[in-house]
């Protein structure tokens, strides 16, 4: 079986993103070549094929261009399979090239599954099983699932790769822009309370802030919760804001989206506060309380305020 | 100026899920229904860019699927958008994304829009597909995960969300089709008035087959409850007791609780 894995560049540097294609690669145990458009002074370590455009000329996202060269390198590899990050990269590049070629794409594969490719669904709480009925298909694999694999030594076999720019579209990428100076570093909190959509309205911060008081807790937060402007945005965890270990993490209404959990699954202690005891964040919680927050939280915050002055 | 928006109609993610009958997706008896997330700030930035512009481009809002999905077309509809089109296909759920992209399409084509805003993903499919598909099947620029919505006399500027904090910025020109991420705006909620108002408005009910019919290209094989992967504790009954038992576990696995234990 043969596969072509795409790589991916931002602000002009590899993605680390390589080594989790090449140890999907590895699960699938098939011999892979690698498609770049990046810094031609960077290459990604990996032992095989790897087809190289230059960034320079090709620019960093433009999504046309990428899908030309990525086509080109398909017809000299002859791939099974065309595997990209489920990233913003990925999630964008590879429905064009799925469309190009006329065959299937399966999103966010979790895990393989005998020929076929598992896949969350339901805000990942439940799963698929699903096959691809071309005889080539493109996947994006979800990031974090799927084990990075070590290089053993061997630099890439590089070919070169171009194509017209003629007939690039008239769409300009003007760069990058940071989300702003972190005014709060989470990184270096012990504990942190963060809150999720369960929460339910602003006013109700009220008792997450209490808890957060009697834990000496900094506050984070769920996107939802960011985005209904409840928090700021420097306090969001997760894969679009900042990734946390603290030795204590409280999730509080917090369902546990893959996004949030690339942010905080790493924290020495989990302890997740949520009605549903299906949400995904019991899987990588140490601890789930079922429960309504507003009653709960209330409770604990009682217990611990009379702890400390008892 | 003419602008499209296509919207999904999902359960509510908190509800309990179970395979239907062919254990290909879930069953819908007793789910509740609502306007897909991503989809309600495509439907408020089309709104807001024909109210900038004075009213004057026409926005159509269209959703696939059964009788129940006339009810997040109205929604739409109460939220500013002028006219529905309803594809009524009730077996549009078990559709792939590239089927569903053909049908946006084969509808799209002749009726030559300028603007298309899309949701990123579904919530309950979560192909993050469907959209970037209906840009190629045009032809049209497409850019996904759009959290700024800039208008500048036809030429958009907009802000992809990347990670870690980091937006990428394109600008291009019309016809263009952005797919919408959460955050991008804040979408409305419909006034009583506009509610009366939407009733008045039109729903094109159209049949697939008179569209297109594309063979799908990806097959369910099962569907089911993703196992419990955790070993953590689950505590569930009377909340006095599990506060008490949470905070044992906490001084036993921890080393919190001992560091301001020793404020008291």
């Amino acid at each position: 079986m043969k596969i072509l894995l795409v790589g991916e560049i931002r602000e002009g540097r590899l993605r680390e993103s390589v080594g989790e294609l090449a140890g999907f690669s590895a699960a699938l145990g098939a011999e892979a070549a690698m498609v770049l458009v990046g810094d031609t002074t960077q290459l990604p370590l990996f032992d095989g094929t790897l087809y190289l455009a230059d960034a320079l000329r090709y620019g960093q996202y433009q999504p046309d261009l990428h899908k030309r060269l990525v086509l080109a390198a398909v017809e000299r590899e002859e791939p099974d399979y065309i595997v990209l990050l489920h990233s913003s990269y990925g999630w964008d590049l590879a429905p064009r090239i799925a469309a190009s070629l006329g065959v299937a794409q399966i999103s966010d594969v979790i895990a393989l599954a005998d020929g076929a490719f598992e896949v969350g669904c339901c805000n990942a709480k439940m799963r698929r099983i699903v096959k691809p009925h071309t005889s080539k298909a493109v996947l994006t694999i979800q990031p974090g699932a799927f084990p990075v694999l070590q290089h053993h030594g061997l630099p890439p076999v590089v070919h070169s790769l171009a194509t017209g720019t003629g007939m690039a579209t008239s769409l300009q990428f003007s760069g990058y822009r940071g989300a702003g100076r972190q005014v709060v570093d989470l990184a270096g909190a012990d504990v942190i309370v963060s809150a999720g959509r369960g929460v339910g309205k602003k006013e109700q911060m009220e008792i997450i802030r209490s808890l957060a008081a009697v834990l000496g807790a900094e506050i984070g937060a769920s996107r939802p919760v960011v985005d209904a402007g409840w928090v700021e945005h420097s306090r969001q965890v997760g894969s679009t804001g900042q990734t946390v270990a603290p030795k204590l993490y409280v999730a509080c209404g917090i369902s546990g989206a893959i996004h949030h959990l690339a942010g905080m699954k790493q924290s020495g202690f989990i302890l997740a506060v949520n009605k549903d005891r299906d949400a995904p964040i019991a899987d990588v919680a140490d601890l789930t309380v079922v429960a309504d927050l507003m009653e709960f939280v209330p409770a604990l915050v009682a217990k611990l305020a009379g702890r400390r002055n008892g | 100026m003419n602008i499209l928006v296509c919207i999904k109609q999902v359960p509510d993610m908190e509800s309990r899920f179970s395979p239907n009958d062919a254990g290909t997706w879930y069953r819908e008896d007793g789910l509740v229904f609502r306007m897909n997330d991503y989809d309600t700030y495509a439907v408020e930035e089309a709104v807001r860019l024909k109210e900038r512009l004075g009213g004057e481009p026409q926005v159509t809002v269209l959703s696939i699927g059964a009788d129940r999905v006339a009810e997040v077309l109205r929604k739409a509809l109460a939220m500013g958008c002028d006219r529905g089109v309803h594809v009524r296909d009730a077996q549009a759920s078990l559709k792939d994304p590239w089927q569903i992209a053909s049908l946006i399409a084969a509808y799209a084509r002749h009726m030559r829009f300028d603007l298309i805003f899309t949701g990123m993903q579904s919530e309950d499919r979560g192909s993050a597909q469907v959209g970037v598909l209906v840009a190629e099947l045009l032809g049209y620029p497409g850019v996904s995960t759009i959290v700024d919505f800039a208008w500048n006399d036809g030429v958009v500027t907009v802000s992809r969300e990347l990670e870690g904090g980091l937006r990428g910025e394109v600008t291009l020109g019309l016809p263009a089709l952005f797919t919408c991420q959460l955050g991008l705006n804040s979408p409305r909620y419909p006034t009583l008035p506009n509610i009366l108002k939407a009733k008045k408005k039109e729903i094109t009910v159209l049949l697939p087959e008179t569209l297109s019919e594309p063979q799908p290209l990806v097959s369910t094989l099962s569907f089911r409850q993703a196992s419990r992967k955790g070993t953590g504790i689950i505590l569930d009954g009377a909340v006095e007791e599990m506060a008490e038992m949470v905070i044992d576990i906490l001084d036993e696995r921890t080393t919190i609780l001992r560091n301001k234990g020793g404020l008291g």
